[in-house]
């Protein structure tokens, strides 16, 4: 059944100060609302429990984002329109921006923002594994002062992550080392725009430069998205084909150990048995295009 | 954005916001939907309710120039926001240039998801003058339509990028 908006408080305090003053007064009392995209949707449905809303939308000092020589760092109140249109974003982030790009429609890339979308926690979220890739670290404020956290470890279970009730993600800070990698994204759904992902994935990789030998994987880094609690990185397949040349037997190696770290499930979109197949075959994807680029010395950081 | 405008105690606003080029004033709750109080207080049907949930883009409207799902705005985000409407759009040239290849090129039929689909094709516009097939397919991909079929859509935006602003 449909809410009755007399049932709400919403209130905009304009100002991160005054925001995070009033979560200080009464913690856990407000629930945040940026561009809505998940709220009204609760909301629709008669599902939204929080009855004081504090909205945060278009607050300046969320909407940032700021380029320094080592880092960029997003507002959380950025939306993904902001994200895939910016042009340090598109050459350093190129997964982040592909992210932004297949998330929503373009009515909801206007509005959803990459903060909403962390505190939202989705196990299926777009942008996620791209974060976990990346090295993205967050910082939360409060009425206390900010702190500075790695993401990897921010989601600690279902939909439950490390943010206390009187913190907001202020922003989003991105390594731009990653710059250089070989970079591979892809979301497979019933279709692109407006589908929650059946499996997403992110991943990053780097080839050894030494033109005699058979470039070996100096560097990798996966993340899927829909195939766990939470948006997972793969940790132990990542260490087990590091350092290591990309042949028929390293991948099916890749894909054993993914398929022991991912823990999918049957729901309406999709099986557990799907998804563990697209998970296995996208890894292996990846890994042909890395070898792919090796072979045709092809220049690095192109998104492939 | 300011604190919660003209508050009186049964939980009501006061908000000031413009609505296809004219300064309204509205006293509404402020998680009413941007959708519902277009269609009640300002009887601006032409914005439709589909889905309700942000998956169907039946109730775009621009804000500030953006698209957005009425049906997931509360309504005190779009305090001193500028709200267009496909009655607003209608009023004025460009808009009658989307109208008028949607007729010829027969990208209409029930109407449901019509008012939404220009929306989205003139914001399409407005950021890129002559897209691509493909620009256009993403412009509008969060606008669903059950009955007319996307190709004949796809053409009158073609045909009306084709056209020119001036046309």
């Amino acid at each position: 059944m449909r809410s009755d908006p007399s049932d709400y408080e919403l209130v905009a305090p304009g100002s991160l100060h005054a925001a995070v003053c009033l979560l200080a007064a009464e913690p856990g009392a407000w629930l945040p609302i940026a561009g809505g995209t998940d709220v009204m949707v609760q909301y629709a449905a008669g599902k939204l429990t929080a009855r004081k809303l504090l909205s945060i939308w278009n607050l300046p000092e969320l909407r940032q984002i700021d380029i320094l020589p080592d880092e960029i760092r997003i507002g959380a109140g950025c939306t993904y329109t902001d994200l895939r249109e910016h042009e340090f974003v598109r050459r350093d982030l190129p997964l982040l921006a592909s992210a932004a790009q297949w998330t929503g429609g373009i009515a909801n890339q206007n509005r959803g923002t990459i903060g909403g979308n962390i505190v939202n926690a989705s196990p299926a979220a777009d942008s996620l594994p791209a974060l976990l890739v990346y090295d993205a670290e967050l910082v939360l404020i409060s009425a206390r002062g900010e702190r500075r956290l790695p993401y990897f470890g921010f989601h600690t279970g279902y939909k439950r992550t490390q943010l206390l009730p009187d913190e907001l993600i202020r922003s989003v800070c991105l390594p731009r080392r990653f710059s250089t990698y070989v970079s591979y994204a892809r979301k497979v759904g019933a279709r692109n725009a407006q589908a929650i992902s059946k499996v997403c994935i992110a991943a990053l990789g780097l080839l050894s430069s030494d033109a005699a030998d058979t470039p070996r994987i100096e560097d990798v880094r996966i993340a899927l998205g829909s195939v766990a609690p939470i948006p997972l990185r793969l940790i132990e397949t990542e260490k087990t084909i590091q350092g290591k040349i990309i042949d028929r037997g390293l991948l099916t190696l890749a894909k054993q150990i993914a398929d022991r770290e991912i823990r999918p499930i049957d729901d309406i979109r999709s099986t557990a048995r799907y998804r563990a197949a697209v998970a296995g075959n996208l890894i292996v994807e990846f890994l042909e295009r890395l070898r792919a680029t090796g072979e045709q010395a092809r220049e690095p950081g192109a998104i492939a | 954005m300011t604190q919660s405008p003209g508050k009186k105690n049964d939980g009501k606003c006061e908000l000031s916001l413009e609505v296809n080029g004219e300064p309204k004033m509205v006293r509404v709750y402020p998680m009413e939907r941007l959708l519902d109080v277009l269609r009640h207080e300002f009887n601006l049907t032409g914005t439709k309710e589909g889905c309700g949930e942000g998956e169907c883009g039946s109730c775009s409207v621009l804000m500030d120039g953006a698209l957005v799902n009425s049906c997931l705005v509360p309504v005190l985000q779009a305090e001193g926001a500028a709200i267009l409407t496909i009655e607003g759009l209608a009023a004025h040239e460009p808009s009658c240039r989307m109208q008028q290849a949607f007729l010829e090129c027969g990208g209409a039929q029930c109407g449901i998801c019509t008012p939404g689909m220009i929306l989205a094709a003139v914001h399409l516009l407005d950021k890129r003058a002559q897209p691509t097939l493909e620009d256009i397919r993403e412009g509008l991909s969060g606008n669903l339509c059950r009955c007319t079929g996307y190709m004949q859509i796809f053409e009158a935006v073609l045909e009306a990028a084709r056209r020119g602003p001036s046309a």
